[in-house]
């Protein structure tokens, strides 16, 4: 420890004059502790999520049974989308790193909100638990789908109620912090700290915010009316009662197509944090990246519909729907053109957190390009349910939202934990779960394309090959993740003690000590620069 | 560490939390507009059961308590505190008068065996069908929200005996207030939608 770390413990260490202890923790009001526990849970959940999709992949690994029965199998790949969407990608970046980094970067003490900002993290663990409780009563874990369409989930006979109720709770937990996001922005920047020297990162928070508050509450006032119908027999959306089945898919998507850009625009912050800085040179066209944040929570909300092509639909509403969902790979396009021409020329130092921005870049820009295969209507029709579905989703996701998740962690590491991992580990974790992430995906496209559909149990023999391979890749992209996470674990105990700013970035959670301390600043900063202005700005580890 | 207040964020923060509302109740307003669309003279029929008198007399007294709402927070700001406890508590008051009379509304209608999965009302065609469950589900959450509104504004009530909602801060009786306005709003429409223009 530090000489000066008795007048200012860091925000690990107990507070002058307290005991520390659990207590201190779980009911903390700092941003920071909140942050922390977010990160956990959500590493503890992924991995959950990930031995579920291993499994999954491992049953399909040859036609027939392999491992599991089929009421197993629907109830695992249920369990794999609701941890993976609810308690792991949704909450990710902004209640993790969001959490811990928005307030230092904007020069506040803290969230406007900070007790909100704890019974957020109380929701999250309740709905968590939740799910974990309708695995277990009941008759059944839930096997409709994280989708929970109905006429389905409406009469199986599992545990849909439960789970439901959790999806309803995780909905709460995240409009919280996402308004206290945008209170935050708005009123806790330190002097000097305009909208336009705004870190991107914290713009990307700012239209994810907007998006969680805007979108989250059509999704809860969903499951309520699948509550209702199972429990209550209200019937909305059953035909024989006079309801529509179509409504429900309709009123679904209103959230959770937005849902993915809560996904990936705080993935892009990141990428836009990572890249300038081991580029060495300001970010190419700042405005436009911190501007298509925006248009992307805008134009990402009116193009629900496109997961509905042969549901039912008007030619008309096939063809808006269909164009405004090309509209939104303008914004999307901006930014890899821009993080691209931020590279271009710059003094590159090829470090851990670049290179998983790289890997966004690369997964991003397949899984954007077949995103139009699936948006224009005509290949959709051909496409629609098919495992191309499932190996562009898991791009964007996975690729996207899951490198850019890793790239914070290796780029914040140094900063949270005040040491640093092994680089040379940490590139070769990268390197093995890139390449194993495309074996296990890419093949998809291809059988997909094929026509083997989506969540089948069982397949035809010519789909075997495919599967085969992609099976293959999940051993390889498991074994790159768990090095990477057993990297980093030994990095907290024993990596190499660093300084406040071992990158060299210029924005200001580097100018706090590493960890920082309770309190973020000894006194409120004055911005006199932007974010991205490396005059001057030398590394120091 | 000093108290950090700040009451323009206080209320973006409540404006915030007063979209997620209206989104909430957006979702089944929708599906209302597309069942409206769909079933327009069983809505018609559907409509004529429910009980006009009850209905006005509760809006009547959404209103009502509306005003003493705004009236209680121009009495704090005034500084005249007791004045302010009075109209929040006759707030609240007509907040128990809205959902006895709801009580009734709905007594009536469950002891004529209509309520949702009964058999009478799976008799029904349809569109009635439907027009009964949105009757149910819409009046029974805005119901809950008046139940939170009303649990709010007593507890601003006691903060304000316990003098920790003042003259100079009360942005939490404000707050609370915005929410029971939203509560009057989301009724403002739920009344003409079910009793007046099917």
């Amino acid at each position: 420890m530090s000489a000066d770390a008795h007048d200012h413990p860091n925000f690990f260490q107990p507070q002058p004059g307290t005991k520390g202890g659990i207590a201190s923790w779980i009911f903390s009001t700092d941003h920071k502790r909140i942050g922390m526990l977010y990160l956990y849970c959500i590493v503890a959940m992924f991995l959950v999520g990930l031995t579920l999709g291993f499994l999954i992949r491992l049953e399909l690994i040859a036609p027939g049974r392999t491992i599991m029965g089929p009421q197993t199998y629907n109830a695992l790949f249920t369990l794999h989308g609701v941890v993976m969407i609810f308690l792991v990608v949704i909450p990710s970046i902004p209640a993790a790193f969001g959490n811990i980094f928005l307030p230092i970067q904007i020069g506040a003490e803290d969230v406007s909100f900070p007790r909100l900002n704890i019974f957020s993290w109380w929701l999250y663990v309740t709905g968590a638990v939740l799910a974990v409780v309708s695995l277990v009563t009941g008759k059944g874990a839930p096997d409709t789908g994280w989708t929970f369409y109905v006429p389905f989930s409406a009469v199986t006979t599992t545990n849909v109620d439960v789970a439901v109720v959790a999806v309803f709770i995780l909905g709460f937990s995240s409009i919280l912090t996402g308004l206290n996001f945008i209170t935050t922005l708005h009123r806790l920047r330190a002097p000097g700290m305009t909208w336009t020297r705004l870190p991107l990162f914290c713009w990307s928070l700012y239209a994810t915010g907007w998006i969680q508050v805007l979108a989250t509450p059509v999704l809860g006032i969903t499951v309520l009316l699948i509550f209702a119908e199972r429990v209550l027999g209200v019937g909305l959306f059953d035909p024989s009662r006079g309801g529509d089945p179509i409504l429900y898919q309709h009123l679904f998507w209103i959230y959770s197509h937005p849902a993915v850009y809560i996904m990936i625009l705080p993935a892009m912050g990141v990428i836009s944090e990572i890249l300038p800085v081991f580029a060495r040179k300001p970010i190419f066209g700042y405005k436009m990246i911190a501007f298509s944040s925006l248009a992307i929570a805008f134009a990402g909300s009116l193009v629900w519909a496109h997961h509905m092509f042969v549901s039912g639909m008007s030619d008309t509403a096939v063809m808006v729907f269909s164009f405004l969902t090309f509209v939104v790979a303008i914004p999307s396009a901006i930014k890899v053109f821009n993080w691209v021409s931020t590279l271009y020329k710059g003094s590159i130092r090829v470090e851990p957190p670049l290179w998983y921005a790289l890997a966004f870049i690369f997964l991003f820009s397949i899984g954007g390009l077949t995103g139009l295969v699936l948006g224009s209507a005509g290949t959709d029709v051909h496409v629609h349910d098919t495992y191309f579905v499932v190996a562009h989703f898991h791009y964007v996701i996975f690729g996207g939202l899951g490198f850019g998740l890793f790239g914070a962690m290796h780029y914040w590491f140094p900063k949270v934990y005040g040491r640093m991992y092994d680089k040379r580990i940490a590139n070769w974790s990268c390197l093995i779960a890139f390449v194993g992430f495309n074996i296990l995906y890419f093949p998809m496209f291809i059988i997909g394309l094929q026509g083997m559909p989506r969540r089948y149990y069982d397949y035809l023999p010519k789909y075997a090959e495919g599967h085969f391979i992609s099976t293959m890749g999940s051993w390889v992209l498991a074994a790159g993740l768990l090095l990477m996470f057993w990297n980093l674990w030994r990095g907290i105990r024993h990596g190499k003690p660093v300084g406040r700013n071992p990158w060299g970035a210029a924005t200001l959670e580097w100018m706090v000590p590493s960890p920082p301390p309770h309190h973020n600043f000894d006194a409120e900063p004055v911005v006199t620069h932007g974010p991205y202005d490396y005059t001057g700005v030398k590394p120091d580890a | 560490m000093h108290e950090h207040r700040d009451y323009e964020g206080a209320k973006i923060g409540m404006w915030l939390f007063l979209f997620t509302e209206v989104l909430l109740f957006g979702g089944l307003f929708l599906l209302y507009a597309v069942y409206l669309h769909r079933y327009p003279a069983e809505f018609h029929a559907a409509g004529k059961d429910l009980s006009r008198i009850f209905g006005t007399a509760n809006t009547i007294v959404l209103i009502t308590s509306s005003l003493f709402m705004a009236l209680a927070i121009s009495a704090l700001q005034r500084g005249k505190v007791l004045l302010s406890q009075r109209l929040v508590l006759l707030t609240v008051a007509l907040a128990g008068v809205f959902l006895v009379n709801k009580f009734f509304e709905w007594s009536a209608k469950i002891s004529h065996g209509i309520y949702p999965d009964s058999p009478a009302l799976l008799k029904l065609p349809p569109g009635e069908m439907v027009f009964f469950n949105l009757y149910y589900l819409m009046t029974g959450l805005h119901g809950i929200h008046v139940i939170i509104g009303g649990a709010v504004l007593l507890y601003g009530w006691h903060l304000m005996r316990a003098g920790r909602v003042t003259p100079e801060h009360f942005v939490f009786l404000e707050n609370g207030g915005l929410y029971w306005h939203l509560v009057d709003l989301v009724w403002i429409y739920l009344f003409p939608l079910f009793y007046l223009v099917v």
